[in-house]
């Protein structure tokens, strides 16, 4: 790991925060639970590390703390997308409104 | 790098471009579900790609892959149960469980690699500073969101729990932050340094969440989400993976930005509902001028009906009532008989109703209210003056005409404009208090007839009166 990608990764933390507001600002409250929900979903991208930490471990410890972070990232990732859906499928315009027409 | 790790890295930058998409899609119901499906794609694409990476790598033992395969498969049985048995009244508790869960598995991961590292003082700072700031954050997110999460399912007292000295601890615990961090940056082997900072800062998480009221959950769940967010970015930078810090830094932000609204609705700083006031007792409920009780008007649901019936223009203003009564069904159902009889009926919602951020839309989206007829706060107050009837169910603070007068625990707080309205009517149990612990003036209105009932039986003895004079 050089100095070079500390910069990069560095870049990239702020210009990441900057796009979340830009595109996070724009969505309106009648979606915000599902909103949170849904970037709680993209938080569980953690179980890439839980992952990559699970191919490093060596000692029964390792393990263990690998095992629990899988576990806790895969609920995240799973229950997430799961429940974001199901809420969304919630949100319709319903026929019902043809008074208008 | 060889070309499967640099494969792998750009799939990881095509799932952050799909995150960004999915959460862009976000941005109006009819394309949300799309977003969320796209997000969910990419997610499952990386994680793919990440077991391609392990195989190749080939570092992985034979435990590795157990731990990794089983791990997965119970979280992720785990996760499915959880999100397909969840009632929509307990969607905070189960939001607030995956930030535990991010937090907890982002902490994890510093933790074992900082054990992992054969020399973790070769690592240096570029490693051991993002590695202790990805323990604290982890870790205060992951007790601090169990706790949020018992408070919303009630089995953590949801009035703020005060101990003597949680103000000194609230200052000493941070302090301890810090120089647990520096320790570990400047000797990461040690392991009392690790230790230490992971045992502070799961006790910092409960001591910041206890004294924290019920009606403050809003904000604190989308802090706790920012917290999570900024805690997965961490772990990227302890991992070198920038998927990690590009997805944790999204999330971070719109965590920050909700905070910043749920706070502003609420008329309240962040620092200010993190450090208690609001419904911990400590803000003196404002004495009401006047000593003799006011008086109010009660109605009975036979004269809500005739009201509703004959009304051209009704709005609905949900509040937490509803939501604890789960009478969102009821609601939807005399909302549509009255639509179908020529009414026009908008719902008022304003931005804290409810125990997280939009958490009313998707109760009143549950018993199939169309998303039209949903209204935000500026959008729906000009149209108060031109409404037939208000009908408040269980909204108090939020509804409060006291807050547009100065010296009183709400002075400022942006609210529905309900008192405009040619009548309202209010569906409440008793004269109880809000959150806020001050009396509601629209109560003693001359035009408000105060219908008192529980939430779901009012609302169905509605309908089938309204059903009498329509039918």
């Amino acid at each position: 790991m050089n100095e070079l990608d500390l910069l990069t990764a560095i870049t990239v933390f702020v210009l990441s925060v900057l796009v979340g507001v830009e595109v996070i600002s724009k969505v309106p409250a009648t979606l915000h639970t599902p909103l949170m929900s849904g970037s709680n979903s993209v938080h569980g991208i953690v179980v890439i590390g839980a992952m990559l930490i699970a191919a490093e471990s060596h000692t029964w410890l390792g393990y263990v703390l690998a095992f629990v972070a899988m576990v806790f990232g895969a609920m995240n990732v799973v229950g997430g997308y799961v429940v974001t859906d199901r809420m969304l499928e919630m949100f319709r315009a319903r026929p019902s409104e043809k008074k208008d027409v | 790098m060889d070309t499967v790790s640099n494969a792998v890295h750009y799939v990881f930058l095509g799932t952050a471009a799909c995150f960004v998409l999915g959460l862009h899609l976000m941005n109006h119901p009819r394309t949300a579900r799309r977003g969320n499906a796209i997000s969910a794609g990419a997610m499952a694409v990386a994680i793919a790609a990440t077991v391609w990476l392990v195989i190749h790598e080939d570092t992985i033992t034979t435990t590795g892959w157990l731990v990794l395969v089983s791990g997965g498969l119970i979280g992720a049985a785990l996760g499915l149960y959880a999100a397909r048995e969840v009632k929509m009244t307990a969607m905070p508790q189960l939001v607030s469980l995956f930030n535990a869960v991010g937090g907890g598995a982002a902490a994890l991961i510093a933790v074992n690699d900082l054990l992992q590292a054969d020399h973790p003082a070769a690592l240096g700072a570029r490693v051991s500073l993002p590695g202790a700031l990805d323990i604290v954050i982890g870790a205060v997110t992951f007790s601090g969101s169990l706790i949020a999460a018992g408070k919303l399912q009630g089995v953590v007292s949801g009035a703020p729990v005060v101990f003597p000295g949680a103000r000194l601890l609230n200052v000493l615990l941070p302090a301890s932050f810090v120089a647990g961090t520096v320790w570990l940056v400047l000797s990461p082997d040690s392991l009392g340094a690790l230790y230490g900072l992971v045992a502070v800062a799961l006790l910092f998480g409960v001591t910041m969440v206890l004294p924290i009221g019920g009606a403050d959950m809003p904000v604190v769940i989308a802090l706790l989400n920012a917290f999570t967010g900024s805690a997965v970015a961490m772990a990227g930078f302890v991992l070198n993976e920038t998927a990690l810090i590009i997805a944790g830094m999204l999330v971070s932000s719109s965590g920050g930005i909700l905070t910043k609204l749920m706070a502003d609705a609420m008329n309240r700083s962040i620092a200010n509902i993190v450090v208690g006031g609001f419904g911990t007792g400590d803000s003196a409920p404002a004495a009401v001028a006047g000593g003799a009780p006011a008086q109010v008007r009660p109605v009975s649901a036979d004269d809500v009906a005739i009201q509703l019936a004959y009304a051209s223009k009704v709005i609905f203003v949900p509040g937490y009532g509803l939501a604890a009564a789960q009478a969102q069904h009821e609601l939807g159902d005399l909302a549509k008989l009255l639509s179908d009889n020529g009414v026009d009926v908008s719902y008022a919602v304003h931005p804290v109703a409810g125990r997280m951020p939009g958490h009313m839309n998707v109760l009143l989206a549950e018993a199939n209210v169309p998303y039209t007829q949903l209204k935000e706060m500026d959008d729906v107050n000009p149209e108060f003056p031109q409404a037939d009837v208000a009908l408040v169910i269980g909204a108090n603070d939020v509804t409060n005409p006291i807050a547009r007068k100065p010296g009183n625990a709400i002075s400022g707080m942006p609210i529905l404009d309900v008192d405009k309205a040619k009548s309202v009517v209010v569906i409440k149990r008793s004269m109880g208090h809000g959150y806020a612990g001050i009396d509601n003036e629209l109560y003693t209105d001359p035009k408000t007839g105060m219908f008192f009932t529980d939430a779901k039986k009012g609302l169905s003895e509605l309908k089938s009166a309204v059903g009498e004079f329509v039918g």
